[in-house]
């Protein structure tokens, strides 16, 4: 009949449904057959994983608000509470509180496939700037959550990183006085930070969803970096990636245990064991660690507006990335000048971290600097330079040539494992 | 563009000139009707945000008792959730803040950056040159200095002659708010509207008569 789908499900209740509303097909098309190219390497799983930390991330989330009191004079004891008197209230906690850092460390190795691999490239910009915007809001997520249990580090990162509005001029006072909604922060903050941080993980839902959108246009992106060109270069999502994933995830799981039942609070502060003081800072303020890179470049700039653009402008760097880099050759493996300047990009980003976690003094000011030049050096000059004067190596002529045995470049077997160590 | 002038000129009523220009400005006067009540729709919740009356009303000024407070001696009284430090200065750390040695090693010793009200533009930057009064958040990123108004040889840097110290970045201050040289903080510390009410008695948070300070004016808190 006119306006309804023509579905290929025979069970009878599943037609039912999908020949009105066709959710079982499109399911079964974008997640069953959905054509994925046949080299994925490990580092292909860390999408599927940030999602599945997104779903414990908003579970643990919905359960711990159920007894937390966003209220300043009552939060810090009712997170003790859920820590001690709630039935398996630390369990959900530490999950909560764990799953912060695992899905920065998710993310950043994603982050960092997307850059080995060229991901950003034509035609994959949309996709690539989305991913940003899905950054930023994890950042913004996080940071107010941080907020919440209402520790002495909780409010002075509060108090430090709302204060960096007041950078700008005529404008930043206001902001600031805005964000809140007080003459310091307080309990109207903490309150609006509470309902922004329930709030932003579903708005994260919905750009993730673009996200997927744009990635099942354009399709995945692979290890060679070459377009997939024949039904043989590709494999049908379910089950060969289904499974590949699922490994992935067992993995996960097993780090995000052991960091969750062995050292729950490693990578936490101590000072947050300690009720938020307005009359006395902590010695030294210091936010996550997967902010310290972020904080390292703020504090190299001797000046305070100038380190807060900086700052900003290491984010919103990587919105034009596509279009720095002026090489078509999209994976490292085959761009031999390009590839040493990755890793050095890594390990200056490290180091930026371990100086965000130091007072800046000595020698820790001066790898600071030299790391926040080389970060802006390597985005602004180097990639649009590079890709003018290197001679990438040979392309295979497809994906399924080396795979199916046809010769072509040997797929390296430590790039699967690498993953698995930082994670 | 413009409808009216656009009928009155050239093209006959109902040609296809006229009424591409009736439209364009129909569209243009639709689309800023609906600017505008986006906007107004926006400021409710936007302003929703700034700070509420009661929280106004709580940051009035407040009456502070300075007998009790002994020369040397610093008090800290939270208003509008900031440390207003009070300090009653001694004769000795009166004669330090005038003392070329340490102006010198000041990044803007005559205070002329707007961070304090006219009426403590000056050396001591008070109205009364022995009582301090200052908002005791460092200019950098916000945390407290510390007070360590002894003079010591070597702590926390050589030849310190009394004043604050930042524990977070390092920055520096003497003993009326005044921001080192090279350290990361960039002005002077807040000094709040103020006023004598009684010769011991400070009332935070009001001018003198006369006087119009708002401490929101001032470059950076
Ligand atoms: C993108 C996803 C999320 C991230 C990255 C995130 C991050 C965080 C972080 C870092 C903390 C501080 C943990 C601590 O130090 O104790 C926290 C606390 C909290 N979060 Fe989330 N969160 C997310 C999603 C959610 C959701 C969806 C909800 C509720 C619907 C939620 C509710 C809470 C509550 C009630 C707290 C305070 C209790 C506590 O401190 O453990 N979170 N969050
Ligand atoms: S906040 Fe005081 S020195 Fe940075």
């Amino acid at each position: 009949m006119a306006g309804l789908h023509k579905s290929e499900f025979t069970n009878p209740v599943i037609r039912w449904v999908d020949t009105r509303m066709p959710v079982f097909t499109m399911m079964q098309k974008e997640y069953g057959s959905f054509p994925t190219p046949r080299n994925f390497n490990y580092f292909w799983n860390f999408g599927a994983l940030a999602m599945v930390n997104l779903m414990i991330m908003i579970i643990t989330g919905i359960f711990l608000a159920m007894n937390y009191a966003p209220n300043t004079a009552m939060a810090f004891d009712s997170v003790q509470r859920i820590m001690r008197d709630v039935n398996y209230g630390w369990l959900l906690r530490y999950v909560h509180q764990n799953g912060a850092s695992m899905f920065f460390i998710v993310v950043y190795i994603h982050i960092f496939r997307g850059l080995y691999y060229g991901s950003y490239k034509y035609p994959r910009e949309l996709l690539w700037m989305i991913g940003v915007v899905l950054l930023i809001l994890m950042m913004a997520t996080a940071f107010m959550g941080y907020v919440l249990p209402w520790g002495q580090m909780s409010y002075w990162g509060a108090t430090v990183i709302t204060n960096l509005f007041s950078a700008f001029p005529i404008v930043g006072d206001p902001i600031v006085t805005w964000l809140w909604g007080g003459f310091s922060v307080d309990n109207p903050t903490l309150n609006r930070f509470f309902s922004l941080h329930y709030l932003l993980p579903f708005v994260l839902v919905g750009v993730t969803f673009l996200h997927v959108v744009a990635l099942h246009i354009t399709g995945s992106n692979n290890p060679l970096g070459i377009d997939v060109k024949s039904p043989q270069d590709t494999l049908p999502f379910h089950p060969y990636y289904t499974i590949k994933d699922s490994v992935g995830i067992c993995v996960y799981l097993m780090v995000f245990a052991a960091l969750v039942f062995f050292a729950p609070n490693f990578l936490g502060d101590p000072n947050n064991f300690i009720p938020a003081n307005p009359l006395q800072t902590p010695a030294d303020i210091v936010p996550e660690w997967y902010f310290l890179p972020f904080y390292a470049i703020l504090r190299s700039v001797p000046n305070k507006l100038g380190g807060v653009c900086m700052m900003f402008g290491s984010l919103l760097v990587l919105f034009v990335l596509p279009w720095l880099d002026t090489s078509k050759v999209r994976s490292a493996r085959f761009r031999p000048l390009y590839r040493p300047f990755i890793f050095v990009l890594v390990v200056s980003v490290v180091i930026l971290g371990m100086v965000g976690a130091h007072r800046p003094e000595g020698i820790w000011v001066v790898l600071g600097r030299v790391c926040t030049a080389y970060y802006f050096l390597h985005f602004l000059v180097l990639l649009p330079i590079i890709g003018k004067f290197e001679r990438p190596l040979p392309l295979p002529e497809s994906i399924s040539k080396p795979v199916l045995g046809g010769g072509g470049g040997p797929l390296p077997a430590g790039a699967a494992a690498k993953p698995m160590e930082k994670a | 563009m413009d409808a009216a002038s656009g009928a009155a000129v050239a093209p006959a009523v109902g040609s296809e000139q006229a009424r591409t220009d009736r439209r364009d400005f129909l569209r243009m006067v639709t689309g800023a009707g609906a600017a505008i009540g986006a906007g107004a729709i926006a400021w409710p919740f936007i302003d929703y945000m700034n700070p509420s009356e009661d929280v106004i009303a709580a940051g009035a000024a407040i009456d502070v008792d300075l007998s009790k407070v002994e020369p040397g001696q610093q008090i800290t009284i939270l208003w509008r959730g900031r440390p207003i430090l009070v300090v009653n200065r001694t004769k000795a750390a009166l004669e330090t803040l005038q003392e070329p040695g340490l102006v010198g090693r000041l990044a803007d010793p005559a205070s002329t950056v707007h961070q304090q009200p006219p009426y403590a533009q000056n050396w001591h930057r008070s109205i009364k040159p022995e009582f301090a009064v200052l908002v005791g958040i460092c200019t950098h990123l916000g945390c407290l200095p510390k007070y360590l108004p002894t003079p010591d040889p070597t702590t926390p840097e050589a030849n310190w002659p009394g004043g604050y110290f930042c524990p977070c970045h390092g920055s520096k201050y003497d003993l009326a708010g005044r921001v080192y040289k090279s350290v990361p903080a960039p002005y002077n510390l807040p000094v709040p509207p103020y006023r004598f009410s009684g010769d011991q008695k400070l009332r935070i948070g009001e001018n003198p008569p006369g006087a119009t300070f708002d401490l929101a004016s001032v470059v950076q808190m």
